[in-house]
């Protein structure tokens, strides 16, 4: 299992890759990975936004990211998982967040990374402002419920 | 009792502070650490409190050497 908080530009099919092949419990082992890649859009709500400042409380996202993870990993028979967040300035375009899961069946793999990113969107400490291409800043207020 | 106490997002903007650090006696709960820290503003109805980057309550007890935060609703992902 890996989390990782990343403060550059990164790529997430070789954040995969990487972790897939360094991974020593997967070679072999594993018949699904489900993965969920979420990107900043160059709009929000009616308005063109050019981008976003990502804050985050170190220390608390990496703790509560693995609460997460380990709540995950009781309910599912996860081989494997990783986790890639983006903290501070982002484009659009640019990824925002990553989770992948590993496990035996697809059905597992489904269900643990939906229920991995649902919590990270209403637990873990990040918080987005947007800046807008009319020179406008704003924090967004809430998360959006995913099962919606 | 010494206290950490951090602000995040747009609660930091609105109170023009990232932390503060409590030294007093007679401070129980999270609520009174906002109460001790900003005598004049009420705490924003919406707010999230953490103690040792833990989710908590705001009746929930600290003690010396917490560090406790408050922030608005999480908006990552």
């Amino acid at each position: 299992m890996h989390i990782k908080i990343c403060a550059e530009v990164f790529d997430p099919w070789q954040e995969i890759q990487l972790h897939q092949h360094s991974a020593q419990n997967l070679a072999g082992k594993f018949g699904a990975t489900s993965v969920f890649i979420g990107t900043m859009r160059d709009f929000n709500g009616g308005d063109d936004v050019k981008g976003m400042t990502l804050e985050h409380y170190p220390g608390m996202t990496e703790k509560q990211l693995g609460k997460i993870v380990a709540e995950a990993l009781q309910q599912w028979p996860i081989i494997n998982a990783l986790v890639v967040h983006r903290v501070g300035d982002i484009l659009p375009n640019e990824p925002i967040v990553l989770v992948a899961v590993w496990t035996s069946h697809r059905g597992d793999a489904f269900d643990a990374s939906r229920y991995i990113m649902e919590a990270l969107k209403s637990r873990a400490p990040f918080w987005k402002k947007e800046r807008l291409q009319s020179q406008a800043e704003r924090w967004l207020v809430k998360n959006t419920d995913g099962y919606l | 009792m010494s206290i950490k106490v951090r602000y995040f997002a747009s609660l930091k903007e609105s109170i023009g502070r990232s932390e503060d650090y409590l030294e007093f006696a007679g401070i129980a709960t999270v609520a009174d650490v906002w109460g001790c820290a900003n005598p004049n503003k009420a705490l924003p109805d919406n707010s999230l409190a953490a103690v040792n980057m833990d989710y908590v309550e705001l009746n929930s007890a600290v003690k010396d050497g917490d560090e406790v935060a408050f922030f608005p609703p999480v908006t990552g992902g």
